[in-house]
């Protein structure tokens, strides 16, 4: 196993002044943060002196992430994977969320063809402050003719607004998708132990990234990959076959954890992985198991995806599942605390209270924007639990929520003293009227419930 | 210097041909001292010919030097109880399905849920059972019959004052019933209220003797030391319950194993986040557990539980929404990712409640258990779909 670079590794190499430049207040606290990606290299002044070359080009070579970062596609239209570093989240996290690419074929009339397009590009869902999107398109040929690649190569092209996947196993044919798109770096897939000579040269002449593959067979698709380093290329993609049935897709599984291991711990051909979950559809099954086979490759360690199925309640649950493994463990998700205002509440709007957990404060901030309430939303700086861990954590108590009334300027916004605050913090209610003055009401325990509680119960109140 | 020439030039030049004879060109000895070893590295580089080798992939095998337990669920005639077959939970040698480093001798392990009173269930789920769900006995029998449920589990939630404030005794019967209506392994579990769940597990566990149900749950926010005296007393395996931390969990094993449960006679339950509500933490959590049993932490290597219908509570489970999709696929969908990442993560043994998330699940590990025979596809295939 090759040994984990820590901090004092990263260190000899530093200019040792301590000069402060770089934000962090020693070199030490400095290669710290270079282990954790969170500064760069170049965010040390000193290192960037000709005094410094040999140290900076050691210290990249050390702080190169154990699977390359390979970016497909170029400027707005591009996608970044791999780069990543761990086997398990818990000891990091996991960098470079996994790509998603739905799939297109050069067979297509032009209208389902260019409404696929439009779907992948305008596919946005936002979901706890984030916009949850898929990355790219995959143009098969199915017909196999070059021209008609071509063609179809360069409608999608005009239309799209993400990188390319560009998928033959016949050269010619890829060839004459890159003719059209070669300038804008698509991936090219596939080269195999019998292709890879010609695949790999067009992938040197276009500069593009290229997928090995190799059906089932590690030692095959290693071979490949040398192969294609021989020709001098370095961005480079395994797919070490996806299986989606019985003890062939066991034998899959075990694949995309054997690269990952061996990219991680002994430096082995060391890239990012892509699986074809699309495959399910081969064996005549559909969404769901597609589904099924895209979420397991989610968690263990695929870095690109493709996808044939538009059909959101197939997608949704997948796209939800790459955020919740690629959020960053070492830090909650949490939003700015303070005072925020729902369209244009008057003093007599109601005002409301939440946590600055982000999944809370989202949920919330959806419900009372899709309910269409016109309010004052408190937001407490629990540090980023939602509200029940953080009543059950004492990260809000009456004291907290009362500090926040008070510092907020609530008490100039509104003439009333009424809040409502949720379900799961009743039991602050009685300490927080009494310290704060204000009357407290309990709202539901779930925020989809707001619309209606206010409805029925400010209206009333007020 | 005859030939002034740009030593950058020059390198460059190199770099493009296989072999060059200097003629004609000084070089000022400092100079050389600089170029000769770049000169030789492009050289070595373009000999190097693009060519194809059959290379040996090394698979790198963790090092694991200690084991999961394998808890035993239900005792049949053999073993003083009634069930007609004994499931076994957990050993794991390696993580889930690292079939090339070991394999793990058992399977997942599914439980349905049953209530013991009609309670609010999303649509997706209702559907299946809208007809029993008055009827504990019925509905474990619908789980195990129709549905192929390995084990149910009884949640006796309507001992909680604030539902129906049933009294133990009665829950008791409940119990009987279950064990009558089907042959299977079961749970029993309690309302959550922490002041009466040790009296209504105690009486449950009672009724139950001798049948080793697990017993859901032992947790710091009750009187676990009477779960734990019922357990050892009726012949039960304890399931400890704690939320979201790995400290806990080993602290809470701990106690139990003081107050004398053995360490093969207990499942641990380190709480379910639902997919797109937490999943990452649960996630983390099981994995960390997992990896700490498996490099021999003695008080963590019981195998682990998840209360994979949680699922439901999330709202891209349950709501119609046009947006969403079909419910009706989405929900179960949901449920069945949850379950799979966290079988993932290293959990046993699964808590759901939908029929078709149950289907997809399962399938799925039959697969990953690497003993599922198929015929193998031409995947290469894929490409030329239409
Ligand atoms: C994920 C999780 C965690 C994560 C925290 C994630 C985070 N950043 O918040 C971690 C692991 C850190 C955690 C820790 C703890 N947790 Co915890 N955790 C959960 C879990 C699984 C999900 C919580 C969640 O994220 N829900 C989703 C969010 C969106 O819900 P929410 O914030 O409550 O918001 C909803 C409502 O409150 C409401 N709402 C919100 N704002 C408003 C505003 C208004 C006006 C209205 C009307 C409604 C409303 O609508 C929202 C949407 O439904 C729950 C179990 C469960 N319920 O599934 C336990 C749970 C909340 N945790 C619990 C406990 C006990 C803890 C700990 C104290 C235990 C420990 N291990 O030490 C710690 C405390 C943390 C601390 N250090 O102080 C208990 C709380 C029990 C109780 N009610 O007293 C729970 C219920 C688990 C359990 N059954 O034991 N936890
Ligand atoms: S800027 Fe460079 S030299 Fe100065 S403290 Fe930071 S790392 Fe050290």
């Amino acid at each position: 196993m090759a040994k984990k670079i820590g901090p004092l590794d990263i260190y000899n190499y530093l200019p040792k002044t301590n000069c402060g430049e770089c934000g962090e207040k020693t070199c030490m606290a400095f290669a710290s943060q270079l282990i954790e990606r969170a500064v760069k290299l170049e965010d040390c002044p000193a290192l960037k002196q000709p005094n410094f070359v040999r140290s900076y080009n050691n210290l990249k070579e050390m702080l190169a992430p154990s699977v390359k970062e390979v970016i497909v596609g170029v400027g707005d239209k591009s996608v970044k994977i791999g780069g990543e570093e761990i086997v398990f989240r818990h000891e990091l996290t996991y960098f470079n969320k996994t790509a998603i690419a739905l799939d297109v074929h050069d067979e297509m009339n032009d209208e389902e063809l260019l409404a696929r397009v439009r779907y992948v590009n305008d596919f946005c869902f936002k979901r706890i402050g984030e916009e949850l999107t898929l990355d790219l398109v995959a143009i098969r040929s199915t017909s196999k003719d070059p021209d008609r690649f071509a063609q179809c190569v360069s409608k999608v092209l005009c239309e799209s607004k993400k990188p390319l996947i560009l998928c033959s196993w016949s050269p010619s044919v890829l060839e004459a998708g890159l003719k059209v798109v070669g300038h804008e770096r698509p991936m090219i897939y596939a080269a195999t132990k019998d292709t890879w000579e010609e695949v790999g040269r067009l992938a040197v002449k276009y500069n593009c990234p290229v997928v090995a593959f190799a059906d089932g067979d590690m030692a095959e698709l290693k071979s490949v990959v040398k192969a294609l380093e021989s020709l001098g290329i370095e961005d480079i993609v395994l797919d070490p076959g996806s299986h989606v049935e019985g003890k062939y897709l066991a034998n899959t599984f075990g694949n995309f954890v054997a690269s990952r291991r061996a990219a991680i711990w002994n430096k082995d051909i060391g890239y990012p992985l892509l699986g074809v979950p699309a495959i399910a559809w081969l064996s005549g099954e559909g969404a769901f198991k597609e589904a099924i086979i895209a979420a397991i490759m989610i968690d263990k360690y695929a870095d690109l995806i493709i996808l044939h199925t538009p059909e959101i309640w197939a997608l949704l649950p997948v796209i939800t599942l790459r955020q919740n493994i690629y959020t960053d463990p070492r830090k909650p998700v949490a939003v700015e605390a303070g005072l925020r205002k729902f369209g244009n509440p008057d003093e007599n709007s109601p005002v409301l209270m939440t946590t600055n957990f982000a999944l809370t404060y989202y949920t919330v901030a959806s419900d009372i924007e899709s309910a269409g309430v016109e309010c004052y939303l408190l937001v407490i700086d629990t540090e980023g639990l939602g509200v029940e861990a953080s009543v059950a954590g004492g990260k809000l108590d009456a004291f907290k929520a009362n500090e926040a009334i008070k510092n907020s300027g609530i008490e100039k916004e509104v003439k009333h003293r009424k809040i409502i605050i949720p379900g799961f913090s009743s039991r602050i209610s009685g300490d927080l009227e009494i310290q704060s003055g204000w009357v407290v009401f309990v709202g539901p325990r779930d925020s989809s419930g707001i619309k209606e509680f206010i409805e029925k119960k400010w209206v009333g109140l007020a | 210097m005859t030939n002034a020439l740009d030593l950058t030039e020059l390198i460059k030049m190199l770099g493009k041909v296989e072999e060059i004879e200097l003629e004609n060109i000084d070089v000022i000895a400092g100079e050389l001292g600089l170029i000769l070893p770049t000169i030789s590295a492009i050289k070595r580089e373009s000999v190097k010919k693009a060519e194809y080798r059959d290379l040996n992939f090394e698979i790198p095998l963790a090092n694991f030097t200690g084991e999961v337990l394998e808890v035993e669920l239900g005792a049949t005639k053999a073993n003083g109880g009634t069930r007609e077959n004994v499931i076994k939970v957990g050993g794991e040698r390696t993580m889930p399905f690292y079939n090339f480093e070991a394999l793990n001798p058992n399977e997942p392990v599914i439980a349905f849920d049953v209530f013991d009173t009609k309670i609010h269930l999303a649509g997706p789920v209702r559907k299946h059972f809208e007809d029993v769900l008055e009827d504990p006995a019925e509905w474990a029998k619908r789980c195990v019959d129709k549905y192929g449920a390995d084990m149910v589990t009884i949640h006796l939630i309507s001992t909680d004052p604030v539902i129906k404030d049933t009294s133990a005794r009665e829950a008791a019967k409940t119990v009987e019933n279950v064990l009558q209506a089907v042959k299977v392994p079961i749970m029993i579990g309690g309302s959550g209220n922490p002041e009466k769940d040790p009296e209504v597990l105690e009486k449950a566990a009672e009724a139950a003797a001798g049948e080793r149900c697990v017993i859901n749950s032992a947790s710091m926010s009750l009187d676990y030391k009477r779960i734990a005296k019922a357990c050892v007393d009726y012949g039960h395996v304890v399931l400890s319950w704690t939320s979201l931390d790995i400290n806990d969990q080993k602290t809470l094993n701990k106690y139990l194993m003081d107050a004398g449960i053995k360490k093969e006679d207990m499942i641990m339950d380190p709480t379910t986040a639902a997919l797109g509500y937490g999943l990452e933490y649960s996630f983390s959590i099981m994995e960390r557990i997992k990896l700490a049993g498996l490099k021999g932490d003695k008080d963590l290597q019981m195998p682990i539980a998840s209360g994979t219908t949680n699922a439901w509570g999330a709202r891209e489970a349950w709501m119609e929404n046009p947006e969403w999709g079909d419910r009706e696929k989405r929900g179960p969908l949901w449920e069945a990712i949850t379950a799979l990442t966290l079988c993932l993560a290293g959990s046993d043994l699964f808590m759901m409640m939908n029929p078709t998330a149950m289907q997809l699940f399962r399938d799925i590990i039959k697969c990953l258990c690497g003993f599922k025979e198929t015929e193998s596809l031409d995947i290469k295939n894929w490409i030329g779909m239409r």
